[in-house]
């Protein structure tokens, strides 16, 4: 009952925040300048024809780094949850293998996954996406051999290796720019001619760094969700 | 009214509809696919408002991954099974 009234409660309250934000704020005004300036700034500055990207890496990389760290305690704790080491042994072949139709689709899908997710974390300073959708993209490719063939799933043990150097080598290049003399996570490398792949300095590689984190991590999490059946 | 209001209309009916039968379906599985559901179409109303970042991650996250991890949570939980092997003892007999 108390449950039902708190979340009564929570309704009401966040139709109230709702509404005052309605009333508040100016419809199709932006409440501050900086996003102009970073319009105006961005292409020159980064050389990242992607302006997210230039936002969500050069002058938000600290923000970005925050992000990663919140999704590694998420699947910490997830995998605290669900508790210890692996201990079941690793699925034998008759043990839930996919019938013909989703193994075969298993096989086209996963190289044509693999080759989307890097497209997209590779050119993610000149097209929508980058780290985190294309590492997403990964995961998904990483995850398909569990539907279909179970003992060709990728080992939890390089997973995790993939995710710790690809972590540690954002954080590496965010310190190769102190040795610089320049800020954290500063963009090195000059800004390059804007629209090539190769431009924008270390944003590709942070990107590249950020998406592999991102598909190993969630690749793992996943992995062990499915890995044991109902406890029963 | 426009061919954007059309579809602007369309969309809005699916969300609503996939919102529903999400919390009232009884079936476990349906319910995470009308998630997903949900978000794919949040995730065409991102590219209409043209901010295709968030569309992307949207498509991937919401309508891909989030669904499949609610599903896998559900048979971790043991609210559902995959019937593979069940199939093929009928087939057997």
């Amino acid at each position: 009952m108390l449950t039902r009234y708190g979340s009564l409660l929570f309704a009401t309250g966040f139709a109230f925040l709702l509404f005052s934000l309605f009333i508040a704020l100016p419809m199709g005004e932006p409440p501050t300048l900086a996003g102009q300036a970073i319009l105006n700034e961005a292409a020159n500055s980064v050389g990242a024809a992607n302006i997210v990207t230039s936002v969500v890496l050069a002058y938000r990389g600290i923000d970005t780094l925050g992000e990663l760290s919140i999704l590694f305690a998420a699947a910490t704790a997830v995998g605290l949850v669900l508790g210890g080491q692996a201990r079941a042994p690793r699925p034998s072949k008759e043990d839930g293998a996919g019938g013909f139709i989703l193994q075969t689709g298993v096989d086209l899908l996963f190289p044509l996954l693999l080759v989307v997710g890097f497209y997209i974390i590779l050119h993610g300073h000149l097209t929508p996406g980058g780290g985190f959708q294309g590492g997403v993209v990964l995961a998904a490719a990483l995850v398909l051999p569990v539907l279909a063939r179970p003992e060709e799933s990728p080992s939890p043990a390089a997973l995790a290796w993939v995710e710790g150097l690809a972590g540690a080598a954002f954080i590496a290049t965010g310190l190769a720019a102190l040795a610089y003399d320049h800020a954290f996570l500063t963009p090195l490398l000059g800004a390059g001619q804007l629209g090539d792949l190769f431009s924008a300095g270390t944003l590709p590689l942070l990107y590249l760094a950020v998406g592999l984190k991102v598909g190993a991590e969630l690749a793992k999490l996943l992995l062990r969700l499915a890995e044991e059946g109902p406890a029963a | 009214m426009t061919a954007l209001d059309l579809v602007i209309l369309a969309l809005v009916a699916l969300l609503i509809t996939g919102a529903l039968a999400a919390m009232l379906l009884r079936n476990l599985l349906g319910a995470a696919v009308a998630t997903a559901l949900v978000s794919l179409g949040v995730s065409v109303f991102f590219v209409i408002l043209r901010a295709p970042d968030v569309a992307l991650t949207e498509a991937a996250v919401g309508a891909g991954l989030s669904g499949l991890l609610l599903a896998l949570a559900a048979r971790r939980l043991g609210l559902w099974r995959i019937e593979v092997q069940q199939s093929e003892e009928e087939r057997q007999c």
